[in-house]
């Protein structure tokens, strides 16, 4: 056997200075020397349990033993028949814990950064000549998405090319979900995103924003008098969770969800051309650990703050962000608060921030989630000096359609429920997948989620 | 996409439209609002549904000129389009209440009154409007308000029409017995200031009583949380949970407060659409 090459080869990436202040992709992507160089690390193991690792099991070694070869048409259509958005997932995924934590060669070296690759190949996709769409929507059944995030345009996507009419609706007038308000352009080019979406309209797909089911159209009208037969509901989990500590209705306090709209969907970056101001002063300091929370810190750098302040009660080692965020957010200057829990929001006479109150903690025995419970260690309080909170400790799902819409079985978090393992809801001929369904997870969870339920909706069609 | 039909000038700074939005239409209840924008990097503003016509597939909006965005959509013109519109947003307005109820419209806010108390009157209660402003150019659609309430009181605060007086006075008046006599329950609609003061004056009488909030809003949908007010001690998100809320326990120094967070880019923003404006009027 071949030595085999100990490290991943590097990903391009702009320099951390520069990019800092502005909102082109940190990682430049992998040129096809790159690509064929560091394909050939792959062992081509006899039983390659990296895709055991992946949500939805693409045949990993066949797209990167294709790219060894130099085929890379080859390698998008293996890609492409299992994940539908291979662009944004090789960007996008926690990879570290999915597909590259499995590779038999990170036992002893580093992974295969399957990752780089799968977004080599989708990129080098993207460039071609656009292949032509000859799919004919020719079925009787139309089929409603509600929501166009990640779940709604991979469940669409399925269906058109099984050749039934589809309608996305939208609440916002952009579509996209997350991938449009959340995730910041340095990460996820608008450009990648819009590449897909236009996919989709090529397949026949329509797409209806500004529409919110459940107040502009009613589920039962959907169903009923615009004669569609089956739903999915892609809603996602867009509801901000505050910590209900003094101060958080200051001025100066943001939820990440606002903080990111603001700049992502309204492009308050680019005020005064944009009408939509973001307000932010020398110091922001970001209250969560998670992929949110880099994107914040990372974005408030860039709209102008002079210093990010990450703030977690727990320590490095429960951070949910993916390794890369955190390294990219360490090399832009982000300084980290571990074991730090805010317990107050300080401001002025005039209702300003001007401090955030935190108490620090120390780590005590596992919790119900299985990691190490903080736990405050008295009389520790301290003050620190900032301009901005934002807050970023999670979402959960949005209450307006279940409000309107009878018969939705949802529980305690406000999640859909789903039979076992499929995506029925309670109510028939309606399906569901995505954040809805799981509360606040990940791409490639509510794009999976969306293909199988494209399946099971083609079944019960059928049926 | 939205069709604007009518354009009415109320005022030298308020416009009512009429607009093309069939599904809205339909789906609308007095008390809910819509959410606009009016150009790429455009702003996604409220405003209230001031009336709806089902059949015709209609929906009436005021519009005060007060910053960018109402500045450029007052330059609309019919046949022209909205370019994002969405709703109907928000809680329709429930009143619990019957009996007589008192509409107090301050400024633009008598618009929002007009599906309101139309369907306040069907239902059989006896309807009140207070229509107030600074001066009687400024009051705006008292021939439809006439039409649908039972009576329409005006104040000015200069006196050129109807009462002189503010509409807290005249409410407080009667309140005291003056005709048409005590209100069962109050919908106060307008500026934060006439609101906050309606919500004092109707709080030792102890009528129950909601004003309509207008925080700063993005998506409308709950998925920001800008829009959040304390009402009871309670935060409530306006966009979902509201717009209207019992006025007795809103916390009106914060909602004034949050309100005024971007006063110092808004007014760099409206320097700019002017400065672009004499730009243009100059080649
Ligand atoms: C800032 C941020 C960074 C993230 N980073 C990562 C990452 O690096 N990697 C990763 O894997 N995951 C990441 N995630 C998580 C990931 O984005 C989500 O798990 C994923 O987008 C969920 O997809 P979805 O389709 O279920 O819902 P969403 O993307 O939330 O889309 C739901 C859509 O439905 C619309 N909608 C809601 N209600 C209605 C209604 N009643 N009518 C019409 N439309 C409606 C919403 O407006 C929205 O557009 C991140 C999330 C955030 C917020
Ligand atoms: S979809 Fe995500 S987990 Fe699966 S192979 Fe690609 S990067 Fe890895
Ligand atoms: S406007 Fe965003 S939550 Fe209300």
């Amino acid at each position: 056997m071949p030595v085999k090459r100990v490290e991943k080869t590097p990903m391009p990436e702009r320099d951390a200075v520069l990019r800092s202040h502005d909102f082109e992709e940190v990682n430049e992507g992998y040129g096809i020397a790159h690509a064929k160089f560091e394909a050939e690390r792959c062992l081509r193991c006899q039983d390659p349990i990296c895709i055991d690792g992946c949500p939805v099991r693409v045949p990993i070694p066949d797209f990167v033993h294709k790219i060894a070869a130099g085929d890379m048409r080859g390698a998008a259509e293996v890609l492409r028949s299992s994940n539908p958005l291979p662009a944004v997932c090789g960007r996008v995924c926690p990879q570290e814990v999915q597909c590259e934590e499995q590779c038999s060669i990170g036992i002893r070296f580093k992974p295969v950064a399957i990752g780089y690759l799968e977004r080599f190949v989708a990129d080098w996709e993207m460039q071609q000549a656009p292949v032509e769409i000859t799919n004919k929507l020719d079925r009787a059944e139309k089929v409603a998405i509600i929501g166009s995030g990640p779940a709604g345009l991979v469940c669409a996507g399925e269906l058109a090319r099984l050749g039934y009419p589809v309608t996305i609706f939208e609440a916002l007038h952009a579509p996209g979900g997350v991938l449009r308000y959340g995730i910041p352009e340095f990460r996820l080019p608008k450009d990648v995103l819009d590449w897909e979406i236009d996919q989709l309209r090529k397949l026949g797909v329509e797409i209806r924003c500004n529409v919110i089911i459940g107040k502009t159209i009613a589920m039962d009208e959907l169903m009923g008098e615009m004669g569609f037969s089956a739903v999915f509901i892609g809603t996602g989990a867009g509801l901000p969770t505050f910590m209900g500590i003094p101060g958080e209705n200051l001025n100066g306090v943001y939820s990440a969800n606002e903080f990111l709209t603001r700049v992502n969907l309204m492009r308050a970056n680019d005020f005064p051309n944009a009408d939509t101001p973001v307000m932010v002063g020398k110091r922001v300091a970001v209250i969560g650990a998670g992929n949110t929370a880099m994107d914040t810190v990372r974005t408030a750098l860039r709209v102008g703050a002079e210093q990010g302040l990450v703030v977690y009660r727990r320590s490095d080692k429960e951070m949910t962000a993916r390794v890369e965020e955190h390294q990219h957010a360490i090399e832009e200057g982000v300084e980290f608060h571990w074991l730090t829990n805010p317990i107050e929001v300080l401001g002025d006479e005039d209702g300003w921030v001007t401090g955030l109150k935190c108490i620090r903690m120390q780590l005590g025995e596992p919790d119900a989630s299985g990691r190490a419970r903080p736990i405050p260690i008295k009389g520790s309080e301290f003050v620190m000096p900032v301009d901005n909170v934002v807050l970023s400790i999670g979402n959960r799902p949005n209450p307006l359609l279940l409000q309107t819409t009878k018969g939705l079985e949802s529980n305690k978090w406000g999640c859909l429920v789903v039979r076992d393992q499929s995506s029925e809801t309670s109510r028939d001929h309606v399906f569901a997948g995505g954040d809805a369904v799981t509360g606040a997870a990940t791409v490639i969870l509510a794009a999976g989620a969306g293909k199988d339920a494209a399946s099971e909706i083609h079944a019960d069609l059928r049926a | 996409m939205a069709k604007i039909l009518e354009k009415r000038p109320l005022t030298p700074v308020t416009k009512l439209y009429k607009v093309d939005a069939p599904l809205i239409a339909k789906a609308a209840k007095p008390g809910q609002f819509v959410i606009v924008r009016i150009r790429e990097g455009g702003e996604r503003i409220p405003l209230t549904i001031a009336d709806y016509d089902r059949n015709a597939g209609t929906l009436t909006i005021v519009v005060q000129e007060v910053g960018t965005t109402t500045m450029q959509f007052g330059e609309l013109e019919v046949g022209e389009e909205i370019l994002d519109l969405v709703g109907p947003l928000g809680m329709p307005l429930e009143i619990p209440v019957e009996g007589h109820i008192v509409g107090v419209g301050g400024g633009f806010g008598a618009a929002a009154l007009l599906c309101l108390m139309r369907e306040l009157r069907a239902r059989g209660d006896t309807t009140t409007i207070i229509n107030g402003a600074r001066e009687k150019d400024l009051l705006i659609l008292n021939e439809e308000l006439t039409e649908i309430c039972d009576n329409l009181e005006l104040c000015t605060d200069d006196g050129s029409a109807g009462f002189h007086g503010f509409v807290t006075e005249r409410l407080a008046q009667m309140i005291d017995g003056d005709a048409p006599g005590c209100p069962d329950m109050v919908v106060a609609i307008g500026p934060m200031p006439m609101m906050r003061a309606v919500a004092e004056t109707t709080a030792a009488a102890k009528i129950p009583t909601l004003v309509s909030l207008d925080p700063l809003m993005i998506d409308g949908t709950g998925m920001c949380g800008g829009c959040r007010v304390t009402v009871n001690n309670e935060v409530k998100f306006a966009c979902v949970d509201g717009p209207f809320f019992d006025a007795h326990l809103v916390d009106f120094e914060e909602a004034v407060r949050r309100n005024k967070m971007y006063v110092k880019q808004e007014h760099e923003a409206k320097d700019r659409s002017h400065c672009l404006k004499l730009a243009v009027g100059q080649d």
